[in-house]
């Protein structure tokens, strides 16, 4: 068996619940390698679209910023930022959202705002972007984020972007259709909101995690499902696929015009993909 | 058309920025307009109100030279590297001046600039529920829909002084042409009052298409020609994005001096030319 990392498990199970008849929303960062990881191994029909504006972007490397060229020189099409978020993400086109947190709660509510007041905040976060519309609007939401007591907190300093709320019927009453938060995966377990109580419960843990390892890196008293399962390791196809899309990626971001060199060589690349 | 359109860009900034204005930095991680940044840091502009979904590393340079009152934007990070420790240092301490933020989510950032383009005051969307950003900004309020009744966000429009954007190219008559990923150029540019354009170069034919984004000279106050002009971000067709340089960024900025130091030897004593030597055009760009 082939050693791999937390994060890489974490990636490679988060891929894995991705089809490639579906249609994503992909947050860049975590969200974007994993959907991209499940394009390359199982999934090459995935349509994956970006906040930028790019629709089914087919990106060599993992963008840097969810506006790189990348996105846009390997799409179908690309459409205005506002043409993005009126019509296709609130025209209700996008059934699945991928996204990342700072800080989650028991209810899968997010915080990346602030950590302390937000008036005077300890550490000032990025802010929502796209996610609080992204996490309203598309079907469902699926969430990828590494456990710490930092990060799985008991009480959010801030919503940025609405999960399940309090928990219950939370979510209908605050005026959503939609499914919201639906499944989580993290470096150490798989977690899916209870059906009634909408609590995220561990509904697997992958190889070697320990319970006591879990409640260590959590901020609240954790729930399991009546049957926990243990997540398959990674195969070697999938780690393999993983680590040359790093590599790729390195490579590409590391010189200063790497961007124009890589433009200028993917270009007849570019059209063999799309015609095939 | 009138050809005085076509100015250096220090002219167009020292016509239209002003102390005390709104102004608008478009360009969604694309075509960011760093040289019309660095020249209106140049050119010691205070007080200004700076608009921008992304504030990015242009914002973080403005903001830490102490051009900015009031920062509005919907996502403050230095995209895949971090946070943007110049925009932090100035809400969580108050250097080098305290600002004020006025912030949405993208969705709300991008509605507000088409009810300014559109000439309305407000614009409607169903987003914020169950969200704590309505009550740190009063440009948020919610609405109920005359025909059936579901509540819905509203947010007031944005409507800058000044917007200023980077293009791919101009033709001899000021109309510019836009493409890649077009962000919310569009729309801040029909919102703002007076709008100032940075471009790679002028062309005789925009070599456009019919449905191409293309800004009519008469929309525009200024147009110059400032090759690289959106260094280090990119432009399609001819330069990459410098990510290594958006990497770099996370330690100048990391220290008040050293972003001092950095700020006086790459902007403060440079000129809009600089920009050129920053970027490498690809062979077959326009």
């Amino acid at each position: 068996m082939m050693d791999y990392t937390s994060v890489e498990m974490m990636t490679v199970a988060a891929s894995r619940a991705l089809q490639s008849n579906d249609i994503c929303f992909a947050g860049v960062g975590p969200p974007s390698e994993a959907c991209n990881l499940a394009r390359l191994v199982h999934a090459p029909g995935i349509t994956l679209i970006y906040e930028s504006g790019a629709v089914r972007a087919r990106p060599d490397v993992l963008p840097l910023s969810v506006g790189d060229g990348e996105l846009c020189e390997t799409a179908l099409n690309t459409v205005s930022v506002a043409e993005m978020f009126r019509y296709w993400l609130q025209g209700g086109n996008i059934p699945i959202g991928f996204l990342g947190a700072a800080q989650i709660d028991r209810f899968g509510n997010i915080n990346t705002t602030v950590v302390g007041d937000y008036r005077h905040p300890r550490i000032r976060l990025p802010g929502g972007g796209g996610a609080p519309e992204i996490a309203g609007s598309c079907g469902q939401v699926y969430i990828i984020v590494k456990q710490s007591r930092r990060g799985f907190v008991r009480e959010l300093d801030f919503v940025t972007t609405f999960g399940h709320g309090s928990g219950g019927k939370s979510r209908q009453e605050t005026g959503f259709a939609t499914a919201g938060p639906t499944i989580v995966f993290t470096d150490m377990a798989v977690w899916r909101p209870d059906p009634r109580t909408k609590e995220l419960s561990v509904v697997s843990l992958h190889a070697g995690v320990s319970r006591e390892q879990m409640q260590n890196s959590v901020g609240w008293e954790i729930k399991y499902a009546d049957k926990v399962e243990e997540t398959p390791v990674p195969t070697p196809i999938e780690l393999e696929r993983l680590r040359a899309l790093h590599s790729r990626t390195r490579a590409a971001h590391s010189g200063r015009h790497q961007g124009l060199i890589k433009a200028q060589a993917s270009r007849p690349d570019h059209r063999a993909r799309n015609t095939g | 058309m009138s050809i005085s359109k076509f100015m250096p860009l220090p002219d167009a900034i020292a016509e239209y920025v002003f102390d005390g204005a709104s102004v608008a930095f478009e360009g969604f991680s694309h075509l960011v307009p760093f040289a019309a940044a660095h020249e209106t840091i140049r050119q010691r502009r205070q007080g200004l109100t700076l608009v921008r979904m992304t504030p990015d590393l242009i914002f973080d340079q403005m903001i830490g030279m102490g051009c900015a009152d009031r920062v509005f934007f919907s996502y403050a990070g230095n995209p895949g590297v971090g946070l943007l420790r110049r925009m932090r240092d100035a809400v969580e301490n108050a250097w080098p001046n305290p600002i004020e933020i006025r912030e949405h989510s993208h969705a709300a950032f991008a509605n507000a600039y088409v009810a300014g383009a559109s000439g309305l005051s407000f614009m409607v969307f169903r987003g914020y529920r169950g969200v704590d950003l309505p009550k740190f900004n009063p440009d948020i309020r919610t609405v109920r829909c005359p025909f059936g009744g579901e509540e819905l966000a509203a947010v007031r429009a944005i409507n800058p002084d000044v917007a200023i954007i980077h293009a791919q190219r101009a033709d001899h008559a000021g109309n510019v042409l836009v493409e890649g990923i077009v962000g919310m150029q569009k729309e801040a540019v029909f919102a703002a009052e007076r709008t100032v354009v940075t471009v790679e170069e002028i062309v005789e034919d925009l070599n456009s298409h019919p449905n191409a984004c293309v800004l009519p000279g008469w929309l525009l106050d200024a147009v110059c020609v400032v090759p690289g002009g959106a260094h280090p971000s990119y432009a399609q067709g001819y330069y990459g994005r410098d990510n290594a340089a958006y990497r770099e960024w996370n330690s100048i900025s990391a220290d008040r001096k050293t972003f001092l130091a950095w700020m006086k030897t790459h902007v403060l004593d440079q000129t809009p030319d600089v920009f050129a030597s920053r970027v490498l055009w690809r062979e077959d760009a326009a």
